[in-house]
């Protein structure tokens, strides 16, 4: 490096600016994606509370705010503290002479050359989770085979219709009858004066063409008597434009097709493409009802684990249905139908008694959903307590009533302990293809339930 | 020196016809005629600089090339995505303007043209960076020392890409707290005097190769003191420290000496100590690099309005943004917030300028070797030959101090209030000159703390010393950054803050980490 040539850069060469606009995008993704991994905390918070706050159907909205207090973002480095003495200049003196002495600011830290760290203002540090990164976490927790995250995250899919034409598009759309009666419209438009005047010049020339024909002596001949005619006519009347030679004529009638030439015969502002537009799929409707046990056991964990379970069953539904109406029911002894929220804040106490809710959905069905136009899915969590022998009615009711109704009917159970309903309903699954039942007692544990619903759905 | 600097500059070349054309939206041909009269001016007064590469990019791009420190390229780590995040906010909520241009120290001299600048603007900016700047990095003597433009960009691909290879192999979380731990000790990773030799990638790869083994014998060679007979170890050799002079370098040290780390480890630490090396002649040229660079978009572009190049209404729009850009807040503004370099270093290039060309009385006492002389060789050598501490104790005249209002603060913890200790007059320009140099020396901003000794027969712990100056003790990050040390080091560490006098007046330690698996 150390000795240069003098050099003069050759004065006609400049490499041209590079336009880097296209590469690169993102470049910080891994940044960011190393920066999540290490908040994983934070963020994993923030998105269980906002599952918490969020109704059922808005989760898959994605994004969330995530707060992270700034101390846990420190670099920390080793620096000067506070204290020690320190001399520092500073620009725009208005009155100090040597010698004065100025009151240190409260706070104790100075207007010092050295930035203040000892801010106590401490803010915290909030950034936005984008709704891929949302729904990735909440999939993590719930431990979803990578397939399924990719196809749950997915917007529906779309299907292509036409929508009449637009101005551009690619060549395989050009649509040539709109094309080509644009290019005639714009013809007939620019050239309607020049044709008016070529027929009549071309009747001109006719005219002059006919009389050279007459006279035998061959053209020349006759344009000499007529421009000596004109020439008569002219000095007697003065010029008249109306009467012109045969060249000037041919010139003219040159001059306009030559004019016509140059409008193009088919010009970029006359094509037209048949446009596409992309429709969601149509769908089918679907229905989901949510059945919860409110009674006193179930506290804010299980009830916490029942509403992923129910989130799930949503997002999958989504995927599947354009419309899905939500239906909440809540029972103890006797069932309920509620809002969503209701459904999860309110908790009461008392027996419980499962079939109350089952005849309760079996009775919104036929008023509301007939099976026919809705396909019908039931999801169902309960920490198992049952009234003695209501399980057994449970069960024939499932079976002979509801079942042949819903395409898919779920349950879990979030305690471990096995009363009889998980027995009932034990039977009843083997027996059922489309009834599921597990027991759950992490979030990681929900997913599994509707695998036996994507088997089904692959196999479709 | 590279290339000759003319005495005056080179006389302008034919003028043109008629003035370029200047409406708000820049284009590529633009682009290429402004640049093209805008590099002829550079070399009417001497600029010399690497080859320009000039690059347009979005202001998300730019926020990403801020994110890395500025660098088109580097390795992965969360700091730099909590970077972009937070820039990115304050860019939305517009509490940040970016800024209007990064240049890349390297051999092509990059520099970002962001696509949102109007003609104007990537007028200025390519005077500013592509000139100014680069000028500066391939003049300056610490650059010339320290950094080597045309290796850096290929050296850190290979920091790239080492070190996502460690990712995959080692695990992010192994690789990420060895990162955070050397960039706790970034500032404590150059070597300040000593100047290392340059190496090119290639040499860097053959080096890694060959070395690897002998590095590790190395540091085991420390270690493997097998016990001597008792009694033969004599009395002196127990006292003597190791090392036996204090080591600046920290992460050096630790690369070179730490008992434990593994190959790949050392090698990171490495990386970042080269990386940091590179950044050091920055740190220090704050003022001069921007005031350079500010100086001479301002003179490009005015001669290139005398010149008969730039329209009226281009040279308005120049002039505002110029403007903004030196304005210098005073202490009793809200918007105060220290010196901008960018004010200051433009004040004093343009001061020097005047002193040579229409030097006072006063001038003439204070800079007898530069007054009346040629303007243009004195700049040059006025950026050439200093840092931002000898540059401002060189030529920081009475006259400035005046302009500027400037004032000395003492600011003592034993004192119930600040002192004014000078002012702008006459018994006062030394001593402002004095302190605001002090002011930009780095070793004053930041505690002088070195390696001092390792207990090597006993538990190995390491000892760093803090030097106080003026009694300034270490903030409150100092336990942190000892258990990065520490983890880095694999024993206990402590510090102990020596007073001016050599006593040491506070000591804190940090115990030795526990270790998953002793190798």
């Amino acid at each position: 490096m150390s000795d240069h040539e003098i050099t003069r850069v050759d004065s006609g060469t400049l490499p041209p600016p590079i336009d880097r606009r296209l590469a690169g995008k993102g470049k910080s993704i891994g940044n960011r994606q190393r920066f999540l991994r290490r908040q994983s905390e934070q963020v994993r918070e923030a998105v269980k509370r906002a599952i918490e706050g969020r109704g059922i159907r808005d989760v898959g909205d994605g994004g969330e705010d995530v707060r992270i207090p700034k101390r846990d973002l420190r670099e920390p480095v080793f620096g000067h503290g506070p204290g020690g003495s320190r001399e520092g200049v500073h620009p725009g003196n208005e009155e100090y002479v040597t010698g004065d002495r100025i009151e240190r600011p409260r706070g104790g830290q100075g207007s010092g050359g050295s930035a203040s760290d000892s801010g106590e203002g401490e803010d915290d540090f909030v950034f936005h989770l984008t709704k891929e990164e949302f729904m990735n976490i909440f999939f993590d927790d719930l431990a979803l085979p990578n397939l399924i995250k990719t196809t749950l995250a997915d917007t529906p899919e779309y299907k292509s219709v036409r929508s009449g034409f637009t101005n551009d598009g690619t060549p395989n759309n050009l649509s040539i009858v709109h094309s080509m009666r644009n290019s005639i419209g714009r013809g007939i438009a620019f050239h309607k004066n020049d044709r008016k005047k070529l027929l009549e010049l071309l009747e001109e020339l006719d005219q002059l063409e006919s009389v050279c024909h007459m006279c035998p002596a061959g053209y020349d001949e006759a344009h000499q008597k007529l421009t000596e005619e004109i020439g008569v006519l002219e000095t007697k009347i003065g010029h008249d434009p109306e009467v012109e030679s045969h060249e000037s004529i041919a010139n003219r009638i040159a001059a306009i097709v030559s004019k016509m030439r140059v409008i193009p015969y088919l010009d970029p502002i006359d094509l037209k493409y048949r446009a596409r537009m992309r429709v969601p799929m149509p769908y089918s409707k679907a229905v989901m009802f949510c059945l919860m046990d409110i009674s006193g056991s179930m506290d804010e964990l299980r009830k916490d684990l029942s509403k992923r379970f129910f989130i799930l069953l949503y997002l999958f539904l989504t995927r599947h249905y354009e419309k899905i109406d939500i239906v909440f029911i809540r029972h103890h002894t006797e069932a309920q139908e509620v809002t969503e929220e209701e459904f999860f804040h309110s908790r009461e106490t008392g027996g419980t008694i499962v079939s109350s809710a089952l005849l309760l959905m079996e009775q919104i069905i036929r008023e509301r959903y007939p099976s026919g136009e809705w396909n019908i899915y039931g999801a169902q969590a309960s920490d198992g307590d049952n009234w003695g022998n209501d399980s057994g009615t449970c069960s024939d009711l499932l079976e002979a009533r509801l079942l042949p109704l819903c395409r898919y009917f779920a349950y879990i159970q979030v305690v471990e302990e096995e009363q009889n309903l998980w027995r009932e309903y034990a039977k009843l699954a083997e027996r059922n293809k489309s009834f599921a039942i597990r027991k759950v007692k992490a979030v990681s544990e929900i997913y599994p339930v509707f695998r036996g619903l994507f088997q089904k759905e692959r196999k479709a | 020196m590279s290339k000759v600097i003319p005495r005056i500059p080179l006389p302008a070349g034919e003028r043109p016809h008629e003035r370029l054309p200047s409406p708000g939206e820049w284009s590529f041909p633009l682009i290429e005629q402004y640049h093209r009269v805008i590099r002829d001016t550079a070399e009417r007064f001497g600029l010399d600089t690497y080859p320009n590469q000039l690059e347009i990019i979005t202001a998300e791009q730019m926020m990403d090339a801020y994110a890395s420190v500025g660098m088109p390229i580097n390795y992965r780590h969360w700091s730099f995505g909590k970077e972009f995040i937070s820039n990115e906010q304050r860019y939305h909520r517009g509490e940040m303007g970016l800024a209007y241009e990064i240049v890349i120290n390297s051999s092509p001299c990059i520099s970002y043209l962001m696509e949102e600048n109007t003609m104007g603007m990537q007028a200025l900016v390519i005077a500013h960076a592509a000139y100014g700047h680069n000028s500066f990095f391939k003049g300056n003597y610490l650059f010339r020392m320290w950094t080597d433009a045309g290796s850096i960009l290929d050296y850190l691909v290979y920091a790239k890409n080492y070190i996502a290879a460690c990712e995959e192999r080692h695990g992010y979380e192994r690789v990420e707290e060895v990162l955070d731990s050397c960039h706790a000790l970034m500032n404590y990773g150059v070597d300040r005097y000593r100047h290392p030799e340059k190496l090119s990638l290639a040499q860097e790869l053959v080096r890694r190769a060959e070395h690897a083994e002998y590095a590790q014998q190395q540091v085991n060679e420390l270690w493997s003191t097998v016990p001597t007979k008792p009694g033969s170890a004599s009395k002196e050799s127990l006292k003597k420290r190791f090392p036996e002079e204090p080591e600046e370098n920290l992460l050096y040290f630790i690369e070179k000496r730490a008992p434990h780390l593994q190959t790949w480890e050392r090698e990171i630490v490495r990386i970042v100590r080269k990386i940091a090396q590179y950044f050091y002649p920055q740190r220090q040229t704050q003022v001069m690099n921007e005031g350079w660079a500010t100086f001479w978009h301002h003179k490009i572009l005015n001669t290139m309005f005398d010149d008969g190049y730039l329209s009226d209404g281009l040279m308005i729009e120049f002039l505002k943004s110029h403007t903004n850009v030196v304005y210098q807040p005073p202490v009793s503004s809200r918007y105060y917030n220290g010196f901008n370099p960018y004010a200051l270093g433009f004040a004093m290039y343009t001061d020097i300028k005047r002193i040579c060309e229409e030097p006072t009385d006063e001038d003439r006492q204070w800079f007898p070797d530069i007054a009346g002389k040629d303007w243009l060789p004195v700049l040059h050598d006025a950026m050439h030959n200093y840092k931002d501490e000898s540059f401002i104790g060189q030529f920081l005249s009475p006259k400035l101090i005046r302009d500027f209002h400037l004032f000395a603060l003492l600011d003592d913890e034993n004192e119930e209030e600040y002192v004014v200790t000078a002012i702008h007059d006459d018994a006062g320009y030394r001593r402002v000159r004095e302190v605001l140099s002090n002011q930009y020396n780095l070793g004053n901003r930041e505690p002088n703390i070195q390696v001092w000794n390792v207990d090597v027969r006993g538990d190995r712990s390491l000892t760093l010393r803090h030097t106080r100056s003026n009694n300034r003790p270490l903030n409150d990050d100092t336990d942190e950054v000892l258990r990065h040390v520490a983890r880095l080091w694999g024993f206990g560490v402590q510090i102990e803050s020596v007073a001016e006098d050599g006593k040491v007046v506070e000591t804190r330690k940090c115990l030795a980490p526990k270790m998953d698996d002793d190798e």
